[in-house]
């Protein structure tokens, strides 16, 4: 009835262990899903990038050595995806200050220090909520360019 | 692993994985850093012809490893990127740190 407000949408989630080799998991899970939206490889190469970083900091700085779970959630919308990626580890004390390039608490491990700005780079905007000793919440949004918005 | 190593007349080519990400960055640094140490590297060459995919880890582990050769006065090329791997070298200025040479093919 309400057909012509009608948008497509399609949601999954998925929860993993902390664990260094889910994040090829999780980025490759990401891109099967967008697939259905026929993007292009430059957008399914920035959304597996993007995907790798926030997988990547929930796994080394949410958890560090401990255990835990890592979730991704991601829903399409018309031409919209939106991922979230969730842990419940030590949280980030000072969000800003983390999104700086450059920036990284863990340099012995050699970080680059531009997770977030990668995942800024790849997607069209990028939110961070931490809480300390709760953990931390990215979202994700970006939208594919040479999809119908379905209407 | 999926690496290899190539030594000839003090140049060290390496190899990189199909995927340089988190989860493989701490080996391929362990094993660059022996063999940077082992011989007498002078210039240090990332092959990344069987290279699909590298996020921020494989920054990490490429400027660490640039570091490393410059204390000791070496060279450090990159070669073989794909359009992707290119890209990913421009958004992180890595291109300002290593010379890339691209061989055509």
């Amino acid at each position: 009835m309400e057909r012509e407000n009608m948008i497509q949408r399609n949601e999954m989630q998925v929860e993993f262990d902390a664990n260094s080799v889910n994040e090829r998991f999780a980025r490759v899970t990401a891109a099967a899903f967008v697939a259905q939206l026929n993007p292009t490889m430059d957008e399914v190469e920035d959304i597996k990038t993007a995907v790798s970083e926030a997988v990547t900091n929930a796994i080394i700085h949410g958890y560090d050595q401990s255990t835990g779970k890592v979730r991704m959630s991601c829903r399409l919308e018309g031409s919209q995806i939106h991922i979230i990626v969730e842990d419940w580890g030590k949280g980030i004390e000072d969000v800003a200050l983390a999104k700086q390039p450059f920036y990284t608490t863990r340099p012995e491990l050699e970080r680059s220090g531009m997770g977030f700005a990668f995942m800024e780079a790849f997607m069209d905007d990028v939110q961070v909520e931490s809480e300390v000793g709760k953990g931390t919440r990215i979202t994700m949004n970006k939208r594919l360019g040479n999809v119908w918005e379905q209407v | 692993m999926e690496y290899n190593y190539k030594l000839e007349n003090g140049c060290l080519t390496i190899g990189m994985p199909r995927e340089l990400d988190h989860h493989c960055a701490s080996q391929l640094r362990a094993e660059a850093d022996l063999l940077i140490s082992s011989y007498a590297v002078n210039k240090l060459i990332f092959d990344f012809s069987g290279t699909e995919f590298m996020d921020s880890s494989g920054i990490g582990v490429l400027i660490g490893r640039c570091k490393n050769m410059n204390y000791a006065g070496g060279r450090v090329e990159a070669k073989n990127l794909n359009e992707r791997i290119q890209k990913i070298f421009v958004v992180s200025g890595l291109h300002k740190l290593i010379e890339i040479h691209n061989e055509e093919a």
